[in-house]
């Protein structure tokens, strides 16, 4: 790879999807959504088993507690299999699913009185990384520690690791949370969340930071070797 | 020149290719010469492919029987 490809191949991993990928994803869609036409139970069964959780969690940012945010995620494949004829792919069936969802969660928490989370970007926030680490320049004076543990399967193994991600995800403000888990816990890509949760890209964008750099912050927290007390 | 803090500022943009190419080019600039942020750059990463590895909960075998009632009357 000459110098220009490597400096200006895509940054990010490549988790957003390619053309193609894509083509195939909605194939794949296609193909489902004949079968649950076709009232086929173990399309359904599929689907849910693979979707039912993050429904759950998902609810969970809108609805208060985990009964109602299970109780929205039921009535989300209710309404699926009531709007399945109609389903265009426009989107993917995830996404569509997920947009059931929010909007089932946002319907009951505005009967509840809960107020809509996605008001404002004015959640109450700190900065990606503690201003004392840099010194005035701006250079770091407390550099990133290495983790004691330094891939996902590895962290994933300690428990206390995974309580720490969980607890992070609760604790963030409704909106970082929604975006966070649609792109992050869930890979969809950018426009996709803003399509679920009628958010524009920039939004979408600060908010991922966000939320992201905390869930980073609190890994090195309890990860990083040296001067961090747990 | 970027400062290590504006590096941990742009990483969301620089990961979604929201910065200009003229951006992107001082960016890699810095994490050529900078471990702590290439460190922090692969902290990043790691939260992010984690993140999308959490263990999902089963689904109870009461709710998946009362889905499967309301999938045969649909």
């Amino acid at each position: 790879m000459d110098l220009a490809m490597k400096l200006f191949k895509r940054p990010h991993g490549g988790r957003s999807r390619g053309a193609s990928e894509r083509a195939c994803a909605a194939i794949e869609d296609r193909e489902l959504v004949t079968r649950l036409l076709a009232r086929d139970p173990a399309a359904f069964t599929g689907l849910v088993r693979a979707q039912h959780d993050s429904l759950v969690r998902l609810a969970l940012v809108f609805v208060g507690n985990r009964a109602t945010a299970e109780e929205v995620a039921q009535d989300t494949w209710t309404r699926m299999l009531a709007a399945l004829a109609q389903f265009e792919g426009r989107s993917s069936v995830r996404t569509w699913i997920f947009r059931i969802c929010t909007n089932a969660a946002l319907t009951r928490a505005e009967r509840e009185s809960r107020s809509a989370p996605f008001s404002s970007l004015q959640d109450p926030d700190g900065p990606e990384v503690e201003p004392q680490r840099f010194d005035d320049s701006g250079e770091w004076a407390d550099p990133p520690h290495a983790w004691r543990a330094e891939t996902p399967e590895k962290i994933l193994e300690r428990a206390e690791a995974l309580a720490c991600i969980e607890r992070t995800l609760d604790e963030l403000p409704p909106a970082q949370r929604a975006v966070v888990l649609l792109r992050d816990v869930e890979g969809l890509d950018a426009e996709e969340a803003c399509s679920i949760l009628q958010v524009s890209e920039s939004n979408q964008r600060v908010l991922l930071h966000r939320g992201r750099s905390k869930i980073r912050r609190a890994l090195e927290k309890l990860l990083g070797e040296g001067r961090f007390p747990c | 020149m970027l400062t290590c803090q504006e590096v941990t500022r742009l990483i969301t943009d620089y990961l979604e290719g929201k910065l200009s190419w003229k951006d992107v080019l001082r960016f890699q600039l810095h994490l050529g010469m900078c471990t702590h942020c290439r460190r922090y750059l692969r902290d990043m990463k790691v939260t992010m492919r984690t993140l999308g590895m959490l263990p999902r909960g089963p689904i109870a075998a009461e709710t998946m029987d009362a889905l499967m009632e309301r999938f045969r009357d649909w």
